[in-house]
């Protein structure tokens, strides 16, 4: 047994790079995109600062419309702009762009929800201080939503290495694939319970760091 | 200072018209301090939060130093917010902020200098007495010191006015007396016009100069503290004055007296004066004091007394004649039985 696990090691190693990889670069994308949008959803609501009925129907549409679409048939669906953006649609930077565009609105509606805890009195206390929307969003809505973003930035990042097992689709590879490969695909026990149990692994770690960054930026 | 000119402030919600403030004029003078009393749902705090504008009036025009407030653009209204400071029952402080980026908020949204911004919160610190606690969070502080924090961050633009909504009323009663004085000392200090609004009545009687008295949206009385404490007109009125002035004898007492019972308000002056042992020594009666109080409302003495005087009936009557005619404020509680 310990032979065979041996002789996966290479593979096992170029598998879980190829899944850091695509879960860095598609949480990477989720963030730059996914909290100005989530911030964009809060504040466009009615009675806030830059209340606007239609950029928050507009966008709540789209963000329900991806977030409808099973992972799958997004990454399938989604090949001719993987195409353009990337210039191929199969490997891990192919698959990255499928995995962006899935947790871009999933983090959105985390950061969302975050913001939404905030005492209603602490914006008001800010707008009543004198201070402009974005001096508001920067120093107010953002610090205080600190802690739960930690939290939403923790659970897209494992939900992320989820969908990525399914990248194997498009030839993305990465340690869910590789489990499906050769442990599911050829009936290899010993290398599919390996690979959970890296992936069991992984989870926790992502858990236990995101739960401690989360405490220590809350200072309520 | 303050000029409010028929303001009424109406509410949708689900389809209903609320009426939270009804067609309201009030005029508050430079340099004092406005107590705006009210049970809660009277109107109190919408119209307290229209003065700064967190809600917009439905109609009526808002002057702050002859400047309509009502009609300015969004970014004049800003900069007229800089010199309204405004504290909350809850605090509302930025959780994620120490006690000193708090305050220097407030100067940033000013567009000041970062040297200005460290001097100025260095200063202010001091005046509330919060030296000590600049760099700890707002969940480490007590509720006292919380609002001290409010204050100070209202007051980092020098401001020239102060909204109060219900600023003590989550606070101890200790607590409350060290806010009330820190603002009547920054009153006094600054001469900032201080509006405020409160449930209790308490608040007023330390340290407002004037006040109104609100019920389903409207000011039903308004006037001077110690006037209203002393010849309150209106029931509503009367409530709050006697929930810290008890003035009324209990029934079964009043009921067992003999001879005829009076009320005296002693105001000012007066009431240090020997008004009731002259009235002894000119006229063939017997007092028997039933109830005497003397409060003081911010310095000024106020006496309630409340007596039974027995004796012949004309001479009685001569009595009473001679405390009218010294006391303007005399009333017969009860006749000879």
């Amino acid at each position: 047994m310990l032979d065979s696990l041996y002789s996966i090691l290479p593979d096992l190693n170029k598998a879980f790079f190829e899944t850091l990889y695509m879960v860095a670069i598609s949480l990477g994308v989720s963030l730059i995109v996914g909290l100005p949008l989530g911030v964009a959803l809060f504040v466009t609501d009615k009675g806030l600062l830059f209340e606007n009925v239609w950029i928050k129907q507009i966008a709540g549409i789209l963000v329900n419309l991806i977030r409808s679409v099973p992972f799958i048939i997004l990454l399938v669906a989604l090949l001719p702009l993987t195409q353009l953006i990337t210039g191929t649609t199969i490997g891990p930077t192919a698959a990255s762009v499928s995995l962006s565009v899935a947790a871009i609105p999933f983090f959105a509606r985390l950061v969302e929800t975050s913001l939404r805890e905030i005492d209603k009195g602490v914006i008001e206390a800010a707008v009543a201080v004198g201070a402009t929307p974005w001096m508001i969003i920067r120093e107010v809505l953002l610090p205080e939503a600190k802690p739960g973003i930690v939290q939403a930035i923790t659970v897209t990042a494992i939900s992320l290495l989820g969908y990525s097992a399914m990248a194997g689709i498009v030839g993305g590879g990465g340690i869910g694939d590789f489990a499906i490969r050769f442990g599911y695909y050829r009936y290899d026990n010993t290398i599919m319970f390996t690979t959970v149990v890296l992936l069991i692994v992984i989870v926790q770690l992502m858990q236990v760091i995101g739960d401690g960054v989360a405490r220590a930026v809350n200072k309520r | 200072m303050i000029e409010v000119r028929n303001v009424t402030k109406i509410y949708t919600a689900k389809g209903k018209d609320i009426v939270g403030v009804k067609d309201v004029s009030l005029t508050i003078e430079k340099g004092e301090i406005f107590g705006i009393v009210g049970y809660s749902g009277a109107g109190k705090s919408s119209l307290l939060r229209c003065l700064n504008l967190l809600e917009k009036p439905t109609s009526g025009e808002i002057l702050i130093d002859g400047v309509s407030i009502t009609k300015l653009s969004k970014k004049e209204l800003r900069e007229e917010r800089l010199k309204i400071g405004m504290i909350f029952q809850h605090f509302y402080l930025i959780s994620a902020k120490t006690v000193y980026e708090n305050i220097a908020f407030a100067l940033k949204a000013a567009g000041k200098k970062k040297d200005e911004i460290n001097q100025k919160t260095l200063e202010l610190l001091q005046m509330v007495g919060l030296e000590s606690q600049k760099d700890q969070y707002p969940a480490q502080l007590s509720g006292g010191q919380k609002q001290r924090v409010g204050i100070a961050r209202a007051l980092a633009n020098d401001p020239k006015v102060l909204l109060c909504d219900e600023a003590t009323s989550a606070l101890d009663p200790n607590t409350t007396k060290a806010i009330l004085s820190l603002l009547q000392s920054i009153n006094k200090k600054l001469g900032i016009t201080i509006v405020l609004i409160t449930h209790e009545m308490e608040v007023v009687k330390e340290i407002c100069h004037r006040m109104a008295v609100m019920q389903d949206g409207e000011i039903i009385e308004t006037g001077d503290v110690y006037n209203l404490f002393a010849h309150p007109e209106k029931e509503l009125t009367k409530t709050f004055i006697s929930s810290v002035i008890q003035m009324n004898l209990p029934e079964p007492l009043l009921k067992g007296r003999k001879g005829v019972v009076i009320k005296i308000h002693f105001k000012g002056a007066i009431a240090e004066e020997a008004v009731v042992s002259e009235l002894f020594q000119n006229f063939k009666v017997k007092g028997n004091i039933l109830h005497g109080k003397i409060e003081y409302i911010q310095e000024t003495p106020l006496g309630i007394f409340i007596m039974e005087l027995i004796g012949d009936e004309a001479e009685v009557k001569r009595a009473i004649a001679y405390i009218k005619d010294r006391i303007e404020n005399l009333e017969v509680v009860k006749h000879v039985a």
